[in-house]
Protein backbone atom coordinates (compact mmCIF):
# COMPACT_ATOMS: atom_id res chain seq x y z
CA UNK A 1 0.00 0.00 0.00
CA UNK A 2 2.78 2.38 0.90
CA UNK A 3 4.38 1.54 -2.39
CA UNK A 4 1.21 2.49 -4.27
CA UNK A 5 0.96 5.84 -2.50
CA UNK A 6 4.59 6.50 -3.30
CA UNK A 7 4.07 5.74 -6.99
CA UNK A 8 1.05 8.06 -7.07
CA UNK A 9 2.75 11.01 -5.35
CA UNK A 10 5.99 10.66 -7.25
CA UNK A 11 4.23 10.61 -10.65
CA UNK A 12 2.01 13.49 -9.59
CA UNK A 13 4.69 15.83 -8.30
CA UNK A 14 8.30 14.71 -8.56
CA UNK A 15 8.29 13.03 -11.94
CA UNK A 16 5.37 14.99 -13.33
CA UNK A 17 4.63 13.67 -16.83
CA UNK A 18 4.50 17.07 -18.46
CA UNK A 19 7.07 19.06 -16.55
CA UNK A 20 9.82 16.53 -16.09
CA UNK A 21 9.21 13.78 -18.69
CA UNK A 22 8.00 16.14 -21.43
CA UNK A 23 5.05 13.91 -22.23
CA UNK A 24 1.81 15.37 -23.54
CA UNK A 25 3.39 18.66 -24.53
CA UNK A 26 1.21 19.22 -27.59
CA UNK A 27 -2.03 19.68 -25.62
CA UNK A 28 -0.04 21.33 -22.82
CA UNK A 29 1.11 24.10 -25.16
CA UNK A 30 -1.89 24.04 -27.49
CA UNK A 31 -4.96 23.73 -25.28
CA UNK A 32 -3.82 25.59 -22.18
CA UNK A 33 -5.35 28.89 -23.25
CA UNK A 34 -8.47 28.61 -21.10
CA UNK A 35 -8.82 27.24 -17.59
CA UNK A 36 -12.10 25.42 -18.09
CA UNK A 37 -11.21 23.56 -21.29
CA UNK A 38 -7.88 22.50 -19.85
CA UNK A 39 -9.57 20.98 -16.83
CA UNK A 40 -12.02 19.03 -18.99
CA UNK A 41 -9.27 17.81 -21.27
CA UNK A 42 -7.26 16.77 -18.24
CA UNK A 43 -10.16 14.71 -16.96
CA UNK A 44 -10.76 12.97 -20.31
CA UNK A 45 -7.06 12.21 -20.64
CA UNK A 46 -6.91 10.80 -17.11
CA UNK A 47 -9.75 8.47 -17.97
CA UNK A 48 -7.99 7.20 -21.10
CA UNK A 49 -4.80 6.79 -19.08
CA UNK A 50 -6.53 4.55 -16.55
CA UNK A 51 -8.19 2.41 -19.23
CA UNK A 52 -4.86 2.14 -21.07
CA UNK A 53 -3.05 1.05 -17.92
CA UNK A 54 -5.54 -1.76 -17.41
CA UNK A 55 -5.44 -2.96 -21.02
CA UNK A 56 -1.65 -2.76 -21.13
CA UNK A 57 -1.46 -4.96 -18.07
CA UNK A 58 -3.68 -7.56 -19.73
CA UNK A 59 -1.68 -7.40 -22.96
CA UNK A 60 1.63 -7.71 -21.17
CA UNK A 61 0.52 -10.58 -19.01
CA UNK A 62 -1.40 -12.71 -21.47
CA UNK A 63 -0.45 -11.82 -25.03
CA UNK A 64 2.91 -10.16 -25.38
CA UNK A 65 4.93 -12.81 -23.60
CA UNK A 66 4.55 -14.79 -26.81
CA UNK A 67 5.38 -11.99 -29.21
CA UNK A 68 7.36 -9.13 -27.63
CA UNK A 69 8.16 -7.51 -31.00
CA UNK A 70 4.45 -6.72 -31.47
CA UNK A 71 4.46 -4.57 -28.33
CA UNK A 72 4.44 -1.14 -29.89
CA UNK A 73 1.91 -1.96 -32.58
CA UNK A 74 -0.51 -3.61 -30.19
CA UNK A 75 -0.23 -0.72 -27.70
CA UNK A 76 -1.04 1.88 -30.29
CA UNK A 77 -3.94 -0.15 -31.64
CA UNK A 78 -5.35 -0.57 -28.14
CA UNK A 79 -5.01 3.14 -27.42
CA UNK A 80 -6.59 4.19 -30.70
CA UNK A 81 -9.53 1.85 -30.24
CA UNK A 82 -10.00 2.83 -26.58
CA UNK A 83 -10.21 6.47 -27.54
CA UNK A 84 -12.60 5.63 -30.36
CA UNK A 85 -14.74 3.56 -27.99
CA UNK A 86 -14.84 6.27 -25.33
CA UNK A 87 -15.79 8.76 -27.99
CA UNK A 88 -18.76 6.62 -29.01
CA UNK A 89 -19.77 5.94 -25.41
CA UNK A 90 -19.71 9.61 -24.43
CA UNK A 91 -21.60 10.54 -27.57
CA UNK A 92 -24.34 8.09 -26.65
CA UNK A 93 -24.46 8.71 -22.91
CA UNK A 94 -23.92 12.43 -22.67
CA UNK A 95 -24.12 14.46 -25.89
CA UNK A 96 -23.51 17.67 -23.94
CA UNK A 97 -20.11 16.51 -22.68
CA UNK A 98 -19.27 15.21 -26.15
CA UNK A 99 -19.93 18.62 -27.62
CA UNK A 100 -17.88 20.35 -24.94
CA UNK A 101 -14.82 18.18 -25.53
CA UNK A 102 -15.06 18.45 -29.30
CA UNK A 103 -11.87 17.87 -31.25
CA UNK A 104 -9.76 17.26 -28.15
CA UNK A 105 -11.29 13.85 -27.67
CA UNK A 106 -9.92 12.10 -30.80
CA UNK A 107 -6.63 13.97 -30.40
CA UNK A 108 -5.96 12.11 -27.16
CA UNK A 109 -4.73 9.23 -29.34
CA UNK A 110 -1.64 11.18 -30.36
CA UNK A 111 -0.97 12.43 -26.84
CA UNK A 112 2.44 11.00 -26.03
CA UNK A 113 1.50 10.76 -22.37
CA UNK A 114 -0.72 7.77 -23.12
CA UNK A 115 1.80 5.72 -25.07
CA UNK A 116 4.48 6.93 -22.66
CA UNK A 117 2.51 5.53 -19.75
CA UNK A 118 2.18 2.18 -21.52
CA UNK A 119 5.89 2.02 -22.33
CA UNK A 120 7.05 3.14 -18.88
CA UNK A 121 4.69 0.77 -17.08
CA UNK A 122 6.08 -2.09 -19.18
CA UNK A 123 9.73 -1.25 -18.71
CA UNK A 124 9.27 -0.91 -14.94
CA UNK A 125 7.37 -4.21 -14.68
CA UNK A 126 4.45 -2.68 -12.84
CA UNK A 127 1.75 -5.06 -11.61
CA UNK A 128 -1.97 -4.39 -11.92
CA UNK A 129 -2.42 -2.13 -8.87
CA UNK A 130 0.90 -0.37 -9.35
CA UNK A 131 -0.03 0.35 -12.95
CA UNK A 132 -3.35 1.78 -11.80
CA UNK A 133 -1.66 4.05 -9.24
CA UNK A 134 0.81 5.12 -11.93
CA UNK A 135 -2.02 5.98 -14.33
CA UNK A 136 -3.95 7.93 -11.68
CA UNK A 137 -0.83 9.87 -10.72
CA UNK A 138 -0.01 10.58 -14.35
CA UNK A 139 -3.54 11.77 -15.07
CA UNK A 140 -3.69 13.97 -12.00
CA UNK A 141 -0.24 15.35 -12.78
CA UNK A 142 -1.21 16.11 -16.37
CA UNK A 143 -4.37 17.88 -15.23
CA UNK A 144 -2.45 19.81 -12.57
CA UNK A 145 0.20 21.03 -15.02
CA UNK A 146 -2.41 21.95 -17.61
CA UNK A 147 -4.55 23.88 -15.13
CA UNK A 148 -1.57 25.73 -13.64
CA UNK A 149 -0.35 26.68 -17.10
CA UNK A 150 -3.82 27.84 -18.18
CA UNK A 151 -4.17 29.95 -15.04
CA UNK A 152 -0.85 31.67 -15.61
CA UNK A 153 -1.60 32.26 -19.28
CA UNK A 154 -4.99 33.77 -18.54
CA UNK A 155 -3.39 36.18 -16.06
CA UNK A 156 -0.67 37.16 -18.52
CA UNK A 157 -3.23 37.78 -21.25
CA UNK A 158 -5.15 40.04 -18.86
CA UNK A 159 -2.22 42.41 -18.44
CA UNK A 160 -1.69 42.27 -22.19
CA UNK A 161 1.69 43.90 -21.88
CA UNK A 162 3.87 41.52 -23.89
CA UNK A 163 6.19 42.36 -26.79
CA UNK A 164 5.04 40.85 -30.10
CA UNK A 165 8.23 38.87 -30.50
CA UNK A 166 7.65 36.90 -27.29
CA UNK A 167 3.92 36.37 -27.63
CA UNK A 168 2.85 32.82 -28.41
CA UNK A 169 4.89 29.67 -28.13
CA UNK A 170 8.12 31.31 -27.02
CA UNK A 171 6.39 32.82 -23.99
CA UNK A 172 4.57 29.59 -23.20
CA UNK A 173 7.83 27.70 -23.20
CA UNK A 174 9.48 30.20 -20.88
CA UNK A 175 6.50 29.97 -18.51
CA UNK A 176 6.67 26.17 -18.70
CA UNK A 177 10.38 26.39 -17.90
CA UNK A 178 9.71 28.34 -14.71
CA UNK A 179 6.92 25.92 -13.74
CA UNK A 180 9.24 23.01 -14.30
CA UNK A 181 11.90 24.75 -12.22
CA UNK A 182 9.36 25.12 -9.41
CA UNK A 183 8.39 21.45 -9.62
CA UNK A 184 12.05 20.47 -9.24
CA UNK A 185 11.65 21.60 -5.67
CA UNK A 186 9.51 18.52 -5.01
CA UNK A 187 12.52 16.29 -5.67
CA UNK A 188 13.47 16.52 -1.99
CA UNK A 189 10.01 15.51 -0.80
CA UNK A 190 10.88 11.94 0.05
CA UNK A 191 14.60 11.78 0.61
CA UNK A 192 14.33 14.50 3.26
CA UNK A 193 11.62 12.77 5.30
CA UNK B 1 -8.02 17.45 -57.06
CA UNK B 2 -5.73 19.57 -59.16
CA UNK B 3 -2.14 19.02 -58.16
CA UNK B 4 0.07 22.03 -57.94
CA UNK B 5 3.37 22.13 -59.79
CA UNK B 6 6.05 20.63 -57.56
CA UNK B 7 9.72 21.38 -57.47
CA UNK B 8 11.70 18.65 -55.74
CA UNK B 9 14.40 21.01 -54.51
CA UNK B 10 11.85 23.38 -52.99
CA UNK B 11 10.03 20.52 -51.30
CA UNK B 12 13.27 19.49 -49.65
CA UNK B 13 14.47 22.95 -48.68
CA UNK B 14 11.27 24.17 -47.06
CA UNK B 15 11.72 21.74 -44.17
CA UNK B 16 15.07 23.24 -43.26
CA UNK B 17 13.99 26.75 -42.40
CA UNK B 18 10.76 28.13 -43.84
CA UNK B 19 8.59 25.32 -42.43
CA UNK B 20 11.03 23.94 -39.89
CA UNK B 21 9.06 21.39 -37.88
CA UNK B 22 10.40 22.56 -34.52
CA UNK B 23 10.81 26.31 -34.79
CA UNK B 24 7.99 27.20 -37.16
CA UNK B 25 5.39 24.44 -36.84
CA UNK B 26 6.20 23.65 -33.18
CA UNK B 27 5.48 19.95 -33.65
CA UNK B 28 7.04 16.92 -32.02
CA UNK B 29 7.88 18.71 -28.82
CA UNK B 30 8.12 15.65 -26.59
CA UNK B 31 11.23 14.05 -28.10
CA UNK B 32 12.67 17.48 -28.90
CA UNK B 33 12.87 18.41 -25.25
CA UNK B 34 13.28 15.05 -23.60
CA UNK B 35 16.37 13.73 -25.37
CA UNK B 36 18.33 16.88 -26.05
CA UNK B 37 20.27 16.84 -22.80
CA UNK B 38 23.37 15.85 -24.74
CA UNK B 39 24.43 16.28 -28.35
CA UNK B 40 24.90 12.58 -29.04
CA UNK B 41 21.40 11.66 -27.81
CA UNK B 42 19.94 14.42 -29.93
CA UNK B 43 21.78 13.21 -33.03
CA UNK B 44 20.75 9.57 -32.60
CA UNK B 45 17.14 10.55 -31.94
CA UNK B 46 17.08 12.78 -35.01
CA UNK B 47 18.55 10.04 -37.22
CA UNK B 48 15.97 7.52 -35.97
CA UNK B 49 13.14 9.99 -36.59
CA UNK B 50 14.55 10.77 -40.04
CA UNK B 51 14.50 7.07 -40.92
CA UNK B 52 10.92 6.58 -39.70
CA UNK B 53 9.74 9.76 -41.39
CA UNK B 54 11.20 8.88 -44.80
CA UNK B 55 10.16 5.23 -44.58
CA UNK B 56 6.57 5.86 -43.60
CA UNK B 57 6.14 8.74 -46.05
CA UNK B 58 7.39 6.46 -48.80
CA UNK B 59 4.98 3.68 -47.89
CA UNK B 60 1.99 5.96 -47.33
CA UNK B 61 2.57 7.66 -50.66
CA UNK B 62 3.06 4.38 -52.50
CA UNK B 63 -0.11 2.87 -51.03
CA UNK B 64 -2.28 5.98 -51.21
CA UNK B 65 -4.53 4.52 -53.90
CA UNK B 66 -5.45 1.51 -51.78
CA UNK B 67 -5.98 3.21 -48.42
CA UNK B 68 -9.66 3.88 -47.75
CA UNK B 69 -10.05 7.33 -46.22
CA UNK B 70 -12.21 6.19 -43.28
CA UNK B 71 -9.48 4.09 -41.73
CA UNK B 72 -6.47 6.02 -43.00
CA UNK B 73 -5.29 7.38 -39.65
CA UNK B 74 -5.18 3.93 -38.05
CA UNK B 75 -3.34 2.55 -41.06
CA UNK B 76 -0.80 5.38 -40.98
CA UNK B 77 -0.22 4.77 -37.30
CA UNK B 78 0.36 1.05 -37.93
CA UNK B 79 2.81 1.80 -40.75
CA UNK B 80 4.66 4.26 -38.53
CA UNK B 81 4.71 1.82 -35.61
CA UNK B 82 6.26 -0.82 -37.86
CA UNK B 83 9.11 1.47 -38.86
CA UNK B 84 9.64 2.55 -35.27
CA UNK B 85 9.89 -1.07 -34.19
CA UNK B 86 12.55 -1.58 -36.89
CA UNK B 87 14.49 1.47 -35.70
CA UNK B 88 14.15 0.41 -32.08
CA UNK B 89 15.59 -3.06 -32.64
CA UNK B 90 18.38 -1.84 -34.96
CA UNK B 91 19.48 0.70 -32.35
CA UNK B 92 19.43 -1.94 -29.65
CA UNK B 93 21.71 -4.08 -31.81
CA UNK B 94 24.17 -1.37 -32.84
CA UNK B 95 24.31 1.24 -30.06
CA UNK B 96 23.07 -0.41 -26.86
CA UNK B 97 24.46 2.34 -24.60
CA UNK B 98 22.65 5.17 -26.38
CA UNK B 99 19.54 3.01 -26.70
CA UNK B 100 19.48 2.63 -22.95
CA UNK B 101 19.79 6.38 -22.40
CA UNK B 102 17.02 7.19 -24.85
CA UNK B 103 14.93 4.44 -23.30
CA UNK B 104 11.22 4.92 -23.69
CA UNK B 105 11.61 7.80 -26.10
CA UNK B 106 12.40 5.62 -29.11
CA UNK B 107 8.96 3.91 -29.00
CA UNK B 108 7.46 7.35 -28.52
CA UNK B 109 8.53 8.32 -32.05
CA UNK B 110 5.21 6.70 -33.03
CA UNK B 111 3.26 9.59 -31.56
CA UNK B 112 5.60 12.27 -32.90
CA UNK B 113 3.10 14.56 -34.59
CA UNK B 114 5.59 15.51 -37.31
CA UNK B 115 5.41 12.05 -38.85
CA UNK B 116 1.65 11.64 -38.80
CA UNK B 117 1.35 15.25 -39.90
CA UNK B 118 3.50 14.71 -42.99
CA UNK B 119 1.71 11.45 -43.84
CA UNK B 120 -1.68 13.14 -43.66
CA UNK B 121 -0.83 16.52 -45.12
CA UNK B 122 1.67 15.57 -47.81
CA UNK B 123 2.57 11.94 -48.46
CA UNK B 124 -1.03 10.78 -48.94
CA UNK B 125 -1.58 13.32 -51.73
CA UNK B 126 1.56 13.48 -53.80
CA UNK B 127 3.73 11.07 -55.85
CA UNK B 128 6.33 8.98 -54.09
CA UNK B 129 9.31 11.00 -55.27
CA UNK B 130 8.06 14.25 -53.75
CA UNK B 131 6.78 12.56 -50.62
CA UNK B 132 10.26 11.19 -49.93
CA UNK B 133 11.91 14.55 -50.65
CA UNK B 134 9.43 16.34 -48.40
CA UNK B 135 9.99 13.82 -45.60
CA UNK B 136 13.76 14.07 -46.03
CA UNK B 137 13.57 17.86 -45.78
CA UNK B 138 11.43 17.76 -42.66
CA UNK B 139 13.72 15.12 -41.17
CA UNK B 140 16.76 17.28 -41.92
CA UNK B 141 15.08 20.30 -40.36
CA UNK B 142 14.26 18.27 -37.29
CA UNK B 143 17.87 17.05 -37.20
CA UNK B 144 19.10 20.64 -37.38
CA UNK B 145 16.97 21.94 -34.54
CA UNK B 146 17.52 18.91 -32.33
CA UNK B 147 21.29 19.09 -32.76
CA UNK B 148 21.21 22.81 -32.02
CA UNK B 149 19.28 22.27 -28.78
CA UNK B 150 21.42 19.31 -27.75
CA UNK B 151 24.66 21.18 -28.39
CA UNK B 152 23.61 24.29 -26.47
CA UNK B 153 22.36 22.28 -23.53
CA UNK B 154 25.36 19.98 -23.34
CA UNK B 155 27.89 22.81 -23.57
CA UNK B 156 26.16 24.87 -20.88
CA UNK B 157 25.10 21.98 -18.70
CA UNK B 158 28.22 19.85 -18.56
CA UNK B 159 30.87 21.88 -20.36
CA UNK B 160 31.44 19.15 -22.95
CA UNK B 161 30.50 18.47 -26.55
CA UNK B 162 30.07 14.85 -27.65
CA UNK B 163 31.68 14.00 -24.29
CA UNK B 164 34.85 15.97 -25.11
CA UNK B 165 35.61 18.59 -22.42
CA UNK B 166 35.65 22.09 -23.88
CA UNK B 167 36.68 24.25 -20.96
CA UNK B 168 39.42 24.14 -18.35
CA UNK B 169 39.01 22.99 -14.77
CA UNK B 170 37.58 26.33 -13.69
CA UNK B 171 34.31 25.70 -15.54
CA UNK B 172 31.30 25.42 -13.28
CA UNK B 173 28.60 23.36 -15.08
CA UNK B 174 25.18 24.93 -15.23
CA UNK B 175 23.36 21.73 -14.25
CA UNK B 176 19.86 23.14 -14.72
CA UNK B 177 20.45 23.19 -18.45
CA UNK B 178 20.53 19.41 -18.75
CA UNK B 179 17.56 19.05 -16.39
CA UNK B 180 13.97 19.48 -17.65
CA UNK B 181 13.63 23.25 -17.02
CA UNK B 182 16.71 23.86 -19.17
CA UNK B 183 14.95 22.19 -22.08
CA UNK B 184 11.92 24.44 -21.89
CA UNK B 185 13.97 27.58 -21.44
CA UNK B 186 16.52 26.82 -24.16
CA UNK B 187 13.80 26.02 -26.68
CA UNK B 188 11.90 29.17 -25.67
CA UNK B 189 14.99 31.29 -26.23
CA UNK B 190 15.82 29.58 -29.54
CA UNK B 191 12.25 30.24 -30.70
CA UNK B 192 12.67 33.89 -29.77
CA UNK B 193 15.89 33.98 -31.78
CA UNK B 194 14.21 32.41 -34.79
CA UNK B 195 11.27 34.84 -34.55
CA UNK B 196 13.73 37.70 -34.42
CA UNK B 197 15.70 36.47 -37.43
CA UNK B 198 12.49 36.01 -39.44
CA UNK B 199 11.32 39.50 -38.52
CA UNK B 200 14.66 41.12 -39.35
CA UNK B 201 14.78 39.26 -42.65
CA UNK B 202 11.30 40.48 -43.59
CA UNK B 203 12.32 44.05 -42.73
CA UNK B 204 15.48 43.72 -44.78
CA UNK B 205 13.58 42.39 -47.81
CA UNK B 206 11.13 45.26 -47.49
CA UNK B 207 13.97 47.78 -47.47
CA UNK B 208 15.51 46.17 -50.53
CA UNK B 209 12.19 46.31 -52.33
CA UNK B 210 11.75 49.96 -51.35
CA UNK B 211 15.25 50.81 -52.53
CA UNK B 212 14.62 49.09 -55.84
CA UNK B 213 11.46 51.06 -56.36
CA UNK B 214 13.22 54.34 -55.70
CA UNK B 215 15.85 53.37 -58.24
CA UNK B 216 13.26 52.79 -60.93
Amino acid sequence: MENLVWIFISTLLINNFVLSYFLGLCPFLGVSGRLETSFRLGMATSFVLVVTAISVWFLNTYVLIYAPYLRLISFIVVIASTVQFIEMAIKKLSPALFKALGIYLPLITTNCAILGLAVFATSRNYGFLEGLAFALGAGAGFTLALVLMAGIREEIEKTGDIPDLVRGTAMNLLVAGSLSLAFMGFAGLFSAG
Amino acid sequence: MKQKELDGYQEFMKGLWKENPTFVQVLGMCPTLAVTNSAINAVVMAVATFFVLVGSSFLVSALQRWIPSQVRISLYVIIIATFVTLADYSLLATLPAVHKQLGAFIPLIVVNCIILGRAEAFASRYPVKYAVLDAAGMGAGFFLSLTMLGTVREILGTGTLFDIPLFGKGFEPWVTMILPPGGFITLGLLLLLSNWVTKKRAEFLKQVAAAQQEGL
